[in-house]
């Protein structure tokens, strides 16, 4: 099965976002901050297996004007799959969900996950109810794709298939949690994102 | 013999919340308060939030808190047990000031056996992880959940009011 480099497939995304907050989640946290040109607008999820997708359905919902990307990962949306349900119930229109989807428990080492390989996660989310859903493996197609992907309804799925790369440290300069929190919330208060 | 101090309205519950100045209810329906879902569902006021599995719930208020709204969460305490990592990692670490509203199932009154274990173990759970906690009963104590709000925002932590009755 075709696989991406998780970190390439990021740079294409990390190339058009303009103000959007990013949420990473579990083992993205290695590549995003190498990906992100706007390291002031991504916080680091942290202390809550899973729990990303719904933090941001929160975010995205108290903030309507504001765009917010969650990047999860396959293990952690399954730890959390009701959430789909959820996000879908909500009909936020500013939230993309992105699943870092390498079929492993890279954090831990890289074991599969339940169902590694077999599980459509945009399948999921569009029978959830998210209002469109993608999948992408190779970085051409997903180059060539992204456009119209970034416009589609939302809440929408974006599903990245890439390769495993096991565990991995968590980026150097990543703010702790709790300094990056501080720091998200006074931006927030901010009347109007720019 | 029930009096009418021992009745517990689920508008004497709403009408808490909005002194609290709650924005979104984060919630999962319990057998407690079925007629606390429909007051909520008919408050256009107040925004609700039905979730899936309860640990979503944290999280969710989480977000809704940093963009400077006041969520509450209402769960049953069955729902508390299955949510330990949200309530560790986010109520938690996070110093979230969050009142939540943990419906006491098997609750049999003060100095009675619980019926259940789900009710055995909530107060020493509470107590483990240091969150206080305040037991509303009837409408005529229905103001705590006001008094757990102020707990919450002005220590900064997470404060929970256990509904010992269930709604009329």
């Amino acid at each position: 099965m075709a696989r991406m480099i998780g970190l390439e497939a990021l740079k294409l995304l990390s190339r058009r976002r303009t103000n959007e907050i990013v949420i990473m989640h579990e083992s993205n946290r290695a590549d995003w901050p190498v990906a992100t040109t706007r390291p002031e607008l991504d916080y680091l999820m942290a202390g809550a297996m899973g729990k990303a997708s719904s933090f941001t359905l929160g975010l995205a919902l108290g903030r309507p004007d504001a765009g917010f990307w969650v990047l999860d990962g396959d293990g952690a949306l399954l730890m959390n799959l009701g959430s789909l349900v959820t996000i879908a119930a909500q009909r936020p229109a500013n939230l993309l969900h992105i699943v870092y989807n390498n079929d492993t428990y890279d954090t831990t080492g890289g074991q599969p996950t339940p169902g590694s390989g077999n599980v459509n996660f945009e399948g999921l989310a569009r029978d959830a109810g998210y209002a469109s859903a993608f999948t992408f493996s190779d970085l051409e197609t997903l180059d060539g794709a992204l456009d119209e992907v970034l416009a589609a309804p939302r809440p929408a799925m974006l599903v990245l298939r890439i390769e495993s790369n096991g565990r991995r440290p968590t980026a150097p300069g990543l703010r702790r949690s709790a300094e990056a929190l501080t720091y998200l919330k006074e931006y927030l208060a901010q009347s109007v994102l720019d | 013999m029930v009096t009418e101090t021992d009745t517990l309205k689920a508008e004497s519950i709403i009408e808490q919340f909005r002194q609290c100045g709650f924005t979104h209810v984060v919630n999962l329906p319990d057998t407690e308060s079925k007629f606390m879902y429909d007051a909520i569902a008919a408050d256009s006021s107040i925004h609700l939030i039905p979730v899936c599995r309860e640990g979503e719930a944290m999280a969710i208020a989480a977000g809704l808190f940093l963009t400077g709204k006041r969520p509450v969460v209402q769960i049953q305490n069955t729902g508390f047990f299955e949510s330990g990592d949200s309530i560790r990692g986010i109520c938690l670490e996070m110093k979230l000031p969050l009142v939540m509203i943990i419906g006491y199932r098997g609750y049999a009154g003060p100095n009675q056996e619980p019926r259940d274990s789900a009710a055995r173990f909530l107060e020493p759970m509470l107590n483990t992880w240091d969150i206080p906690y305040y037991l509303v009963t009837s409408d005529a104590n229905c103001h705590l959940i006001s008094e757990a709000n102020a707990r919450a925002v002005n220590e900064g932590r997470t404060v929970a009011v256990l509904i010992g009755k269930e709604f009329e």
